[in-house]
């Protein structure tokens, strides 16, 4: 009889616990609040360090949305006016060296985005996160100091990069400070960690990201946003094929 | 003794004349065969050699290790150097340093907007004021339209995939890659040539360039994917090969540098260790089973001639001899029957082996969609082996054949030689 009330009692206070967590959707909705805005503009570092040594590009991207971006690379050398072009679900590369531009699709996206260890599947991710994934929140964790809600995204749809992914969001800023991404037999492809988040324009934001594949050596890929601007203004001709030339 | 028994060869020529013919058959077969089946193992080994794999390669430890997947990203930075390097410390060998990749080719419209693609496997190789690697890739005889790369952008693409990509000669083709650092990267060529290589695999998609264009193509500079060392004094051996690479390896591999080089023969690369192994004991091979073959002809030639002299063996045996040196003539005479045969043998061998080694056979048009690597004219390959290996079938097959013809000499009963002597 002790046993069965013992059993009551644990499985009744497990769920009043659980149902202090606030639903996945509802903490998913506020980072959506706190990141989107209507445009952005990003001028960015990239370091990747790879086995052999670390290298540094700086590109500039225009968003509109989730559904149009066009990036160009400014520096090195080797890489400047390298121009990407997503419209939708597509996307086209422009190299200046050959003067041609060349749509990537197929295997192709699974490549890496300037030998990063970023794919181009993942830049192309551009669906709502609710629309693909089921969303729970599983506990809290402290990331960094932070106290962060941790909340596990299962697929719902069967074309989806990752089958599960891990976010470690923070519970007062909602910006999320780690990802990570697994395939659905549970191996860990890729980590992402946010830091250095600050507040611009009345949104906190991470400005510095470290993305890892985990599939692959090296020390990963960091990001730094050296400038952010949200709801600019951005000419419509930035989005044309034409003006990839 | 021995003129006693070759006058008795000589005068009867029902006792030497078919085993001498089978013999001489049998040694020039085998002869022919060793020096063909020689000259094809070779030619196939040193066509592998001098395509992919060279007798030596040196890699980077990581780039051995995942050598399939041609991981450029584990290339060997600071070729310049080791080039010297390898120049200097082994004199007596030739060193080529090569690029393989894979990739896309995309060849544009006037608009410049993708027309057709092609998935390739590419080679970047000394072609520039250098002949070296067109004689060594035998790339003459594959020639099929316009010319090697002659300046820089040039690139020269199997037919298959010109037809398939539906191209021009002098159109622009963008090659689609990955460079060194994991980019992409992507490169203008001008297609300068076709070429066929009568391997399936190869005409598929294979393209070639010169080695600067591909380390501009794939972010390269002053790196290779892998060098190739070749014997300059004697084909491909495999005992050669493993002591040099051993002796390499000690002094330059690190277990816990994945960019320290590591050197591997020929016969380490996947694959070969068996087409090596097999090419050095195909003659064995070829010596046993005429060795049978021919054993079992004589033996049967032996039986049918011992029944006919069975008269002979009784009033020798009447006169004092015994079985044993009865049996004892017979090997002598077989021994002296398979030494006329082998050396008939072998000059005829020889003879039609000097033929194919200096004609050679045109395969070309049988291995249109072959998947292996092989040479396009297929020659006979005479060495020091081909003189004397006939003798080896030629004396044994007769030797083993009178033994077994001969033991019939001693089931049979004395008596009843001696009444087949009388009859």
């Amino acid at each position: 009889m002790r046993t069965i009330i013992f059993f009551l009692v644990s499985v009744l206070s497990l769920t009043s616990f659980s149902q202090n967590y606030p639903s996945g959707k509802s903490i998913l909705d506020k980072v959506d609040n706190n990141m989107s805005a209507k445009t952005r503009i990003i001028t960015a570092k990239m370091e990747i360090a790879d086995l052999r040594a670390t290298r540094t590009m700086v590109s500039k991207s225009y968003s509109i949305g989730d559904k149009k971006g066009y990036t160009e690379y400014l520096t090195p050398a080797r890489e400047k006016g390298t121009k990407m072009l997503k419209l939708e679900n597509q996307l086209w590369i422009y190299s200046p060296s050959t003067d041609r531009t060349i749509q990537i699709s197929g295997h192709m996206l699974r490549q890496s985005v300037m030998g990063s260890d970023m794919s181009y599947e993942d830049m192309m991710n551009d669906k709502p996160l609710l629309e693909q994934y089921k969303a729970d929140v599983t506990g809290e964790e402290t990331v960094n100091g932070r106290k962060c809600w941790v909340v596990l995204l299962t697929a719902i749809i069967p074309d989806v990069s990752y089958f599960t992914q891990k976010m470690w969001i923070d519970q007062e800023k909602f910006v999320p400070l780690k990802i990570e991404a697994f395939a659905k037999g549970g191996k860990l492809l890729k980590r992402t960690t946010l830091t250095n988040v600050q507040k611009v324009q009345g949104r906190w934001f991470p400005m510095s990201m470290v993305y890892k594949d985990m599939l692959k050596q090296g020390e990963g890929t960091k990001m730094t946003i050296q400038e952010l601007q949200m709801d600019a203004s951005i000419p419509a001709s930035y989005f044309n094929l034409g003006n990839l030339k | 003794m021995i003129k006693f028994l070759l006058n008795g060869l000589l005068r009867d020529k029902t006792r030497s004349l078919l085993p001498i013919i089978v013999v001489s058959l049998g040694v020039m077969m085998t002869v022919f065969l060793q020096a063909y089946m020689g000259g094809i193992f070779a030619d196939s080994i040193e066509t592998t050699a001098n395509f992919s794999s060279g007798h030596v390669k040196v890699m980077t430890q990581a780039y051995k290790e995942n050598q399939s997947q041609i991981p450029n990203d584990y290339a060997i930075m600071g070729i310049n150097d080791v080039m010297k390097k390898l120049k200097t410390t082994y004199p007596d060998m030739t060193w080529i340093d090569r690029i393989q990749f894979g990739g896309l080719l995309d060849a544009p419209d006037s608009k410049g907007v993708t027309r057709s693609q092609g998935n390739v496997m590419g080679m970047g190789i000394h072609l520039l004021g250098n002949q070296d690697e067109i004689n060594r890739m035998d790339l003459k005889s594959k020639l099929l339209t316009g010319h090697f790369p002659q300046k820089k952008g040039e690139v020269m693409i199997t037919d298959e995939l010109f037809r398939k990509m539906n191209l021009k000669l002098g159109d622009r083709v963008t090659l689609i890659s990955n460079s060194m650092y994991g980019d992409m990267a992507m490169y203008n060529f001008v297609v300068s040539g076709t070429i066929h290589f009568g391997t399936s695999a190869l005409d598929k998609g294979m393209i070639i360039a010169d080695i600067e264009d591909v380390r501009a193509a794939l972010n390269m500079e002053n790196a290779a994917g892998e060098v190739l060392g070749f014997f300059n004094d004697s084909p491909y051996v495999d005992s050669k090969a493993k002591e040099l690479s051993s002796e390499f390896n000690a002094g330059n591999t690190k277990k816990s540098d994945q960019f320290s080089l590591a050197m591997l023969p020929m016969s380490g690369i996947g694959g070969m260790d068996f087409m090596i192994a097999y090419s050095e004991n195909a003659q064995y091979i070829i010596i046993f089973i005429f060795v049978f073959a021919m054993s079992i002809v004589l033996w049967n030639a032996g039986l049918v001639g011992g029944l006919r002299r069975y008269g002979e063996f009784g009033l020798r045996m009447a006169i004092g001899e015994s079985k044993h040196e009865i049996y004892r003539s017979l090997i002598g005479e077989s021994l002296l029957v398979g030494l006329m045969g082998s050396v008939i043998g072998i000059s005829i061998g020889l003879v039609f082996s000097w033929l194919m080694q200096r004609n050679g056979i045109d395969i070309r048009g049988m291995m249109r969609n072959s998947n292996m690597m092989m040479p396009s004219i297929i020659r006979a390959q005479i060495t020091t082996t081909t003189y004397f290996i006939g003798f080896i079938p030629g004396v044994l097959s007769t030797v083993i054949g009178s033994m077994l013809a001969g033991i019939g000499v001693y089931k049979r009963q004395t008596a009843n030689l001696f009444k087949e002597l009388e009859g």
